[in-house]
């Protein structure tokens, strides 16, 4: 995608991904977060969780990367990235959760487009005030 | 114990800067299932115009997260981890995250605000490279639970 070529109300997406145990475990250990609260039943409930939930950040780091790749697949276009955990992601042993992202462009200033993110876990909303400032191309 | 709102305009700053390692940046990336060869290839970073491979834009939690246990565990911010919930998450890059980079920090304890039994904490971090330049700013807010609730 081109600076000149986005449009305000331009969709990207929507995409899915299934978040299982296995991808919060390789999550805290790429990112240092030990958390038993995405590791461990018995933590999260102790906690007052419903069970295990997927880390904020594993989310938050999960659904930018359509917008990557819409970029043009250069992870240094993302330039500013904001969201409000709004509800946890809980993941089941079994089967894990499926996340769906959906991007909206809401403003373009030169190479600079703002993209709001709509992010549902079981048709919930987990996200609020989701938006990624993205440095495109200009020609 | 409630969160001590005398912190607010603290500063931490790292003793040591954060080496970011190749190895680091794939791993991470691959965490994602991601696939974009920026993160993986340094022929493909280099194609994009970087020196070397390229942080997945939300990798500087990473060294931010130091930053925030470091005030977080300090026993007098009165912070209980245990009863922490993440409520926000920003990140402004002023350019991207590069292997081989050496990244300092400055955390900022930019508010404490109690309000009906919680107590909401943002700081801000700020990343800079080795010739002193800001790479990025991480903001993060932190709610944590009464002692009730």
């Amino acid at each position: 995608m081109r600076a000149a070529k986005a449009q305000v109300g331009d969709r990207i997406g929507a995409v899915s991904f299934v978040l299982t145990r296995a991808d919060l475990r390789r999550y805290a250990t790429a990112s240092g977060d030990h958390n038993p609260i995405h590791l461990d039943e018995e933590a999260a409930k102790a906690a007052g969780l419903p069970g295990v939930i997927a880390h904020g950040m594993l989310t938050m780091g999960q659904v930018i990367w359509p917008l990557v790749e819409w970029a043009g697949g250069d992870p240094g276009a993302i330039r500013e990235y904001t969201v409000r955990f709004a509800r946890p992601v809980v993941v089941p042993a079994d089967g894990g959760a499926e996340l769906t992202v959906e991007g909206q462009v809401t403003a373009v200033a030169g190479s600079r487009v703002t993209v709001a993110l709509a992010v549902t876990a079981s048709g919930q909303k987990v996200l609020g005030k989701a938006q990624a400032v993205i440095e495109l191309p200009a020609a | 114990m409630p969160v001590n709102s005398s912190f607010v305009g603290r500063r931490y700053r790292s003793a040591e800067p954060y080496l970011v390692g190749p190895d680091e940046l794939r791993a991470f990336a691959a965490a994602f299932g991601a696939s974009a060869p920026a993160c993986c290839d340094p022929a493909a970073a280099q194609a994009l115009g970087y020196a070397g491979l390229v942080a997945a834009p939300t990798y500087a939690v990473v060294i931010a997260q130091q930053a925030e246990a470091e005030y977080v565990r300090d026993p007098a911010s009165g912070i209980d981890f245990e009863r922490v919930v993440h409520g926000e998450e920003s990140f402004r890059h002023h350019r991207p995250i590069v292997a081989g980079d050496r990244i300092t920090t400055e955390l900022t304890v930019a508010s404490v605000v109690e309000r009906r039994g919680m107590t909401t904490v943002t700081t801000a971090v700020q990343l800079s490279d080795a010739a002193g330049q800001p790479v990025a700013t991480v903001t993060s807010t932190l709610v944590v639970r009464g002692e009730a609730g």
